[in-house]
């Protein structure tokens, strides 16, 4: 018995090498079907995104377009901007005043999806598989519905004559209606609802794989349901809190959308003040220097991400 | 007269049942079970899987809660108590170690939440480290150590808190055969050091019968019996206790006469012998009676020691000892399992016909 279970291990042993050879093969080949996508990810992103960085220096067409001399002016703009009797230069308000709404926005979009995903994640990672399955499904649904479509429909349940205020008059809660539509809240309900499947996705992933014996464990040492879910469930699940709240943060801060529909164009965020820079604003050097200050701002915020995600990584892996 | 260990039983489990499911899903896990496990013993749930031992366990920590019956801890009612409340620690079968959390940082963890200065955790940590002999990894990941080593951290962390009762749920069971003998061992060591109530799981007999002071045999639910593991193996109750540890004969026989725990048993060969009474509530009349292998000898020819008598079928050499299967005359199949000597070899052979002495007090009749 002895014996065999030696020999066992070192045919473990040997298997193992075997398939690390195997696996790195297996890697190369991977790159190779990777191929077409980089290709395309090369030409349709970075190709585009090359171009926006030149046009922010260049000088804006008088109908939109650039010229093609080199000009510092669309950066200015971004951050700055000059009196137009007296020549004197201040921040530009209401620039900052969108990067702020859009940073508030987001990272408040992304809190509470994930305080609404997370026992949402949980109830579904603790049911049977089949009715994972079910619920699954059920979180995807919205997927399913063209995102101008269900934004209407908040609007239609938001706006002055519309469900909520209806039922809440004959409820008697409120005399006059709400003013919900054109205000932060509202492009902060619609936002939440459009990202919630983003964060319960992953989070559900990584509990789905969460071993339930170590939250019994917890318990077991005398852990109240607080301190199970503070030290053991949260640093368990947090690589699913992590990708979770990326997938939800990145796509906020650019919403277009919801803010042109719910904010109603007086409630702007970084998305719309593009576009418009694009459209009706015919500066296309302001545009795309706004658009790389989204880029960036985007970037700040993963690489924090990736470094907390990689702090936890080393003690939970294995 | 009961003595005053006895008084208080560590545990014990009053007409406990656990239904799980309901409908066609509905599952008996335990039915009806009583049992008084007393203070500072060694005690081991054995059974098939299936059989409610670990639903039991799972009782006894909190995790579920029974369907009707109550669970007494020192006399204190803990049915429906949390597992957090409860002066109760577990080592679980897959170990079931925070893999974010370092060697002594799982072993604290119990004593941290009960809310014991750092200091004080440290100092506990050292010992427990100590008492596993694990000094050397206190601040190791837990996915850097061996299967064995993350046993003794299971060990330490369910220990740290110092429980009343510490329940093993079959924590040997990943472990390879060294490893588990060294283990074995181990367990007893820290039982006795420790003074700790064990209630161990498992489905090893020999495990239940080398660790334990006593073992209650489970099967679909219900505790057969409950005894020392002597007791277990020299007089089981029922078939499947016969059956399930050891190896043994078992013989259609007839009861003749019944006094007290002996009674008259009439063999198939119409020889009559003592036997062994399971308690009381035996009938006279047809019964099953078993015999340990090692409980009886070979005799030549019709000797009149012979209880049985029949013809030598196979003979299994095992190194230490050989098993002889004899054919009987009236029917059915008797084995034998006698020391080897120096002097044995050629002694019997294939087709000898043969006698079966029985040794004195060896027969126990069953109750099933």
């Amino acid at each position: 018995m002895g014996k065999s279970a030696v020999a066992a291990d070192k045919d473990a042993t040997s298997g193992a090498l075997a398939g690390e050879e195997a696996r790195r093969r297996d890697i190369q080949n991977r790159w190779l079907l990777a191929t077409p996508a980089l290709v395309i990810i090369l030409f349709a992103a970075l190709g585009p995104l090359l171009i926006m960085l030149v046009y922010s220096f260049l000088q804006k067409g008088l109908y939109g377009g650039v010229i093609w001399n080199f000009s510092g002016q669309g950066w200015f703009d971004v951050f700055l901007s000059k009196d137009i009797f007296d020549d004197t230069i201040s921040f530009a308000d209401a620039h900052m005043l969108i990067f702020w709404r859009s940073i508030k926005l987001s990272l408040i979009t992304t809190i509470a999806t994930l305080l609404l995903g997370f026992p949402t994640a949980y109830f579904i990672a603790t049911r049977s598989p089949k009715w994972r399955g079910v619920f699954l499904f059920l979180v995807t649904i919205p997927f399913w519905t063209n995102l101008l479509i269900r934004t209407f429909a908040i609007q239609e349940v938001i706006k002055n004559e519309g469900l909520l205020n209806i039922v809440l008059l004959k409820l008697g809660l409120i005399s006059s209606p709400i003013q919900i539509m054109f205000t932060d809240t509202a492009i902060l309900l619609g936002m939440a609802y459009v990202y919630l499947p983003l964060m319960v996705l992953p989070l559900y992933a990584s509990m789905e794989r969460l071993d339930f014996r170590l939250v019994e464990a917890g318990y077991d040492l005398y852990a109240t349901r607080l301190q199970v879910l503070r030290r053991i469930i949260i640093p368990l699940v947090k690589p699913g809190i992590i990708a979770g709240s990326i997938l939800v943060f990145v796509p906020s801060l650019g919403a277009y959308v919801t803010p042109r529909i719910l904010g109603g164009g007086k409630k702007m965020m970084l998305g719309n003040l593009i576009e418009l820079q694009f459209g009706q604003g015919r500066n296309w050097p302001l545009g795309a220097a706004l658009s790389i200050t989204l880029l960036v701002i985007v970037m700040v915020a993963l690489l924090f991400y990736v470094r907390n995600a990689s702090k936890s990584g080393v003690k939970s892996h294995g | 007269m009961r003595s005053v260990a006895d008084a208080v039983a560590a545990v014990s489990a009053h007409q406990v049942t656990k239904v799980f499911g309901s409908g066609s899903d509905r599952v008996v896990a335990l039915d009806d079970v009583s049992v008084d496990i007393r203070a500072n013993e060694f005690f081991t749930l054995l059974g098939p899987s299936g059989c409610g031992k670990t639903t039991l366990l799972r009782l006894i920590a909190g995790f579920d809660h029974p369907t009707s019956g109550r669970i007494d801890l020192e006399g204190q009612d803990i049915s429906y108590l949390p597992p957090y409340k409860r002066p109760v620690n577990t080592v679980f079968q897959s170990y079931a170690l925070f893999p974010h959390m370092t060697v002594a940082e799982n072993i604290g963890f119990g004593l941290k939440m009960l809310g014991k200065p750092q200091s004080e955790i440290d100092a506990e940590v050292s010992k427990m480290l100590k008492l596993v002999k694990m000094e050397a990894m206190r601040d190791r990941a837990t996915s850097a150590i061996s299967g064995g080593q993350q046993q003794r951290v299971a060990l330490a962390r369910a220990l740290a808190p110092k429980p009343k009762v510490l329940l093993l749920d079959e924590p040997l069971s990943a472990l390879d055969l060294k490893l588990r003998k060294e283990m074995q061992i181990e367990l007893k060591r820290l039982q006795s050091e420790t003074g700790i109530t064990f209630i161990f799981v498992t489905h090893d007999q020999e495990e239940a019968l080398t660790m334990s002071d006593r073992i209650a045999v489970m099967s679909a639910g219900k505790i057969l019996q409950v005894g020392s593991p002597r007791q277990i193996y020299d007089h089981p109750s029922h078939r499947f206790v016969a059956d399930f540890i050891g190896e043994t004969n078992f013989l259609e026989a007839e009861l003749t006469s019944v006094s007290k725990r002996v009674g008259k048993l009439k063999l198939g060969s119409g020889t009559t012998i003592d036997a062994s009474l399971p308690g009381d509530g035996v009938a006279k009349g047809p019964v099953t009676a078993v015999v340990r292998p090692e409980h009886a000898n070979l005799v030549k020819g019709k000797a009149a020691a012979a209880s049985l008598t029949g013809k030598l079928g196979n003979i299994v050499y095992f190194g230490t000892d050989t098993h002889y299967h004899v054919a009987l005359d009236d029917g059915g199949e008797f084995i034998v399992r006698m020391q080897n000597a120096r002097d044995d070899a050629g002694r019997w052979s294939v087709g000898d016909a043969v006698g079966v002495s029985i040794d004195k007090d060896a027969v126990q009749v069953l109750r099933d």
